[in-house]
């Protein structure tokens, strides 16, 4: 059972379009959000309502936003999502062998691993003071003031100095049967040296349209390394918006990758800050985008230490009539000299009707870096087809192949097995799938 | 080794000041009434006597200008500007407006010798001092248009120029010789409401040059213009509209200096370019306006919209920019390629010293097939200085095999500086390939230290990086002005060391 079994919804009833729809909904459902008790969270929640309040869902006239239309979002009404559903749910293979579950936002037990090192925050929130919204900001982020007021449950994973968390698997799954919308809030903190390989896949079942907007905040100390695999498989009418929060003290790593596969609009953002000296972090990530897809990842790295290294790949394939977003920023202070910044974005455009959007962003204010960033898009390389079709390979193979190639690049910088395993096989036989 | 001793002379010359164009000229001059309103755009279109289409265009400008604001999106600072409290014309007094030269004010004649623009017609462009005080031998004569406050002062080589059929002038002579060329292309590339600081030069510019150069024919010599901003509290609105028809070929010099003075003064301006079938249009700027003081005090706000259209196909446009001076640089010289095969081409170098803020780039429109460009583009920060790449490479669905190659260096002296790079890349066509390229760095110990053994001193070593640096820009100045721009790159960064 839930967890959260005391929510009850009210039948199958849609809010109104837009973000007044939303706050209505954060009104009737205000007295009943777990935490309401403690104090700092009722007014955490309040402040965070009132910030959404205030942005309203972001345009496309907000620069952030130039090329991601929330139209699919704001122009629909979106429902609660039932209590609890009981009975056999299809759920994906397990990535990893420890798993955790959550069904539309709510921590299912009966699916979840006791072993596994993962408290659900809603019947923890006692220990998340001072981890909530530390380091998410909600002044100029409506889609994580939305989720701070809205969220109901997550994941809540609190490593000790130097424990291993292993290898776990985060699966959200969302059932796309109604168009509900969820707020899942994900917190983890490692302590100094502590290492954990999360494996976060936001996976949708059915065809529908719904919301997903998670929100997750590391807090990664020193010596500490986590890798974080994101996989968005989300259903074919699922709208993503997730925004994760790292801050890396010294010595500390953030090891992250994202693919993009599902979704009929899906965008990423990632904020990271390396506050410590040489705190790592890497952002890579790829996008396959198919036929009516829109694909968003945004990246916000600041270098707020000196001798930091960064490392950012991402590639995007774009077939059909989809379209890819790139934004990336990385900005230096000027307290951190001998930075070593490397961003590249490539994008490989499969359709006439395809198109990419990329804006790579340096912003440096220390004069002893170095940074460098590089973005390329072009098409498949026909020579490098009629080499392979000359020497007895089917055409969809032969592409296959070297769409394939083109994201290894990006999937290779990924260091834990079991999380690359888990990627290279939602990349596998993509182009397959498309054409 | 003279150009060391050149290189030292130079600096040395520059001890406390940098800027040596700084001094004002004392002239008679005419003003328009301070402010902004209707009555100042009538005034100043009755004052070149411009038929009624042309203050019925400007009224439109005016009345678009209301409407807008003032853009926010670049990386600058600075205070409101009040745009009621400024001259919107200032113009030496004159009789009839000279007809040849011996007729312009002796004191004009000075003040330009004394930037080393001589408007004598058998100097040359005295890019390198002393050069036109030499006969120019083997070197090709530049024919100028001196541009003084808000009017055209004088124009050399006209006749030379006329032989072949080419028109250069000032914006306002054409539109009293050629209106139907100055009514066909005015605004066509860049309209009254392109932007706030277009809106407003379209409603009160009060001169700048025009270029015609006709089927067919080669320029036979470069052509320049010479902004020169010198009375206190006025704007520079100048608009400069050159149009190289089929198979034409031109290369066109941009100058400019102001006096030093504690006051942000107001450079608006417009350039608008049009190549047609087979045309090749070169424009160089190596701007020098002045950057302020030490401090940060005074300075040009050099806010201008350059844009050229590859109109014909095959056409080609090529844009080289030396920016040294000015507070603050908001400009992005643009190709619009629509000609099948056109080229666009974009090399600039920006420097900002002391309290300079840049903020500029180009924008790419790919529109017609196979169509290429190219962006170089190197910033310099030194001191407090903020320097910002921002561009726009845009691939229309039906510009197939489109072809972009961008790259970004950035370089920083001193660690109160900031170096940004914001590219844009949209393409909506398959075929198209689209390379972006972009480091920062600062200047190697290591080549330092191999400058410094060799004898020169740090400064010295400095300006030869940072001349190494930027020498892919360079190369792609005409020969007089590469030199002016090396000696400029390295007087910038004065103080920027040790």
């Amino acid at each position: 059972m839930s967890a959260t079994g005391d929510i009850v919804t009210a039948g199958n009833a849609l809010t109104e379009p837009g973000a007044a729809g939303f706050l209505q909904r954060y009104e009737g459902l205000r007295a009943r959000f777990p935490g309401q008790r403690l104090p700092w969270l009722a007014a955490r929640r309040e402040a965070a309502a009132e910030a959404f309040r205030a942005q309203g869902f972001p345009t496309r006239r907000v620069e952030a936003w130039k090329y991601t239309d929330l139209a699919p979002l704001t122009q629909a009404g979106f429902g609660e999502a039932l209590t609890s559903v009981d009975g056999a749910l299809p759920l994906p293979r397990a990535a990893a062998p420890r798993r955790v579950v959550f069904v539309d936002g709510r921590f299912r037990a009966d699916l979840s691993d006791p072993e596994a090192p993962v408290r659900n925050l809603a019947d923890h929130l006692g220990a998340a003071e001072g981890l909530l919204g530390s380091l998410a900001r909600t002044e100029d982020l409506p889609l994580v003031a939305l989720n701070t007021a809205m969220f109901e449950d997550g994941a809540l994973i609190d490593l000790a100095a130097g424990e291993d968390g292993g290898v776990v698997e985060l699966l959200h799954v969302t059932l796309a049967d109604r168009p509900v919308a969820v707020h899942p809030r994900h917190l983890v903190r490692l302590g100094a040296g502590a290492k954990l390989v999360l494996i976060e896949r936001n996976w949708g079942h059915g065809e529908g349209r719904y919301l997903n907007s998670p929100v997750l905040e590391f807090e990664v100390a020193a010596e500490a390394h986590v890798t974080h695999a994101r996989l968005q498989q989300e259903g074919k009418g699922g709208i993503h918006l997730s925004t994760v929060f790292a801050r890396v003290a010294e010595g500390g790593t953030y090891d992250s990758f994202l693919l993009h596969a599902g979704a009929k609009l899906a965008r990423s953002e990632a904020h990271v800050t390396l506050a410590g000296p040489k705190a790592a972090a890497h952002l890579n990530g790829a996008q396959l985008l198919g036929d009516g897809q829109h694909g968003d990842c945004t990246t916000f790295l600041e270098h707020s230490a000196p001798d930091c290294p960064s490392r950012q790949t991402v590639k995007t394939v774009l077939a059909g009539k989809s379209r890819g977003v790139f934004q990336g920023k990385i900005l230096v202070d000027q307290i951190a000299q001998r930075t070593d910044g490397y961003q590249m974005n490539q994008a490989l455009l499969l359709s006439d009707q395809a198109e990419i959007d990329s804006k790579p962003q340096l912003e440096i204010y220390a004069d002893d870096v170095k940074c460098s960033h590089g973005a390329t898009v072009g098409e498949l390389d026909e020579n490098q087809v009629f080499y392979m079709r000359s020497r007895g390979i089917p055409e969809a193979t032969a592409r296959s192949l070297l769409i394939e190639a083109f994201l290894q690049e990006a999937v290779e910088g990924v260091t834990d097995e079991t999380a690359r395993a888990a990627l290279a096989e939602a990349v596998a036989g993509w182009w397959e799938k498309v054409a | 080794m003279p150009a060391v001793t050149e290189t030292i002379d130079a600096v040395q010359s520059v001890t406390h000041s940098t800027y040596k164009y700084g001094f004002e000229t004392e002239i008679d001059m005419d003003f328009a009434p301070k402010g902004l309103n209707e009555d100042i755009v009538r005034f100043i279109s009755a004052k070149k006597g411009e038929p009624a289409w042309l203050l019925e265009w400007r009224l439109k400008a005016f009345a678009l200008w209301k409407t807008m604001a003032e853009p926010r999106w670049a990386a600058v600072k600075f205070p409101p500007i009040d745009y009621q409290d400024a001259y919107y014309y200032a113009a030496p007094k004159k009789k009839d407006g000279p007809k040849s030269l011996d007729e312009v004010d002796p004191e004009l004649l000075r003040t330009y010798e004394k930037l080393g623009i001589p408007l004598k017609e058998q100097a040359i462009l005295a890019g390198v001092e002393g050069a036109g005080e030499s006969p120019a031998e083997g070197r090709m004569p530049v024919a100028v248009d001196a541009v003084f406050d808000s009017v055209s002062v004088a124009t050399t080589f006209k006749d030379r120029l006329e032989k072949e059929g080419i028109i250069f002038c000032s914006i306002s002579e054409a539109v009293r010789n050629h209106p139907e060329l100055v009514r066909q292309y005015l605004g066509s590339v860049v309209p009254q409401g392109d932007n706030f600081y277009a809106a407003l030069n379209s409603a009160v510019f009060t001169d700048g040059s025009f270029v015609y150069i006709p089927k067919g024919v080669r320029c036979p010599m470069e052509l320049s213009t010479y902004f020169r901003i010198n009375a206190k509290s006025t704007g520079q609105f100048e608009r400069t509209l050159i149009i190289a028809d089929t198979g034409a070929h031109v290369s066109y010099l941009e100058g400019c200096t102001a006096p030093m003075r504690d006051e942000n003064q107001l450079h608006a301006a417009v350039v608008e370019l049009v190549a047609l079938d087979d045309a090749t249009i070169k424009y160089s700027t190596v701007q020098n306006w002045y950057p302020g003081d030490e401090n940060g005090k005074g300075g040009i706000y050099n806010f201008v919209t350059k844009r050229g259209a590859c109109r014909g196909a095959r056409s080609k446009i090529s844009w080289t920019q030396v920016e040294t001076g000015s507070a603050i640089t908001w400009k992005y010289p643009s190709c619009i390629l629509q000609g099948d095969d056109s080229v666009g081409e974009f090399y600039s170098v920006a420097i900002t010293n002391n309290w300079q803020q840049a903020d500029t780039g180009t924008k790419m429109f790919h529109i017609g097939r196979n169509t290429r460009s190219t962006i170089i583009s190197k910033g310099i920060s030194a001191g407090q200085g903020q320097n910002t790449y921002r561009g726009l490479v845009k691939i229309s669905p039906k510009a197939s095999n489109a072809r972009n190659f961008t790259q970004c260096d950035s370089l920083l002296i001193g660690d109160k500086c900031g170096a940004h790079t914001v590219p844009y890349i949209e393409n909506r066509c398959m075929t198209a390939k689209v390379e972006h390229e972009a480091t920062t760095s600062r200047i190697a110990e290591d080549q330092l230290f191999y400058c410094r053994q060799r004898g020169l001193s740090e400064e010295d070593a400095v300006g030869l990086i940072v001349n190494g640096f930027c020498r892919e820009v360079l190369k792609e100045l005409p020969m007089e002005f590469a030199v002016e721009a090396q000696k400029l790159l390295q007087i910038s960064l004065e103080g920027s060391v040790g």
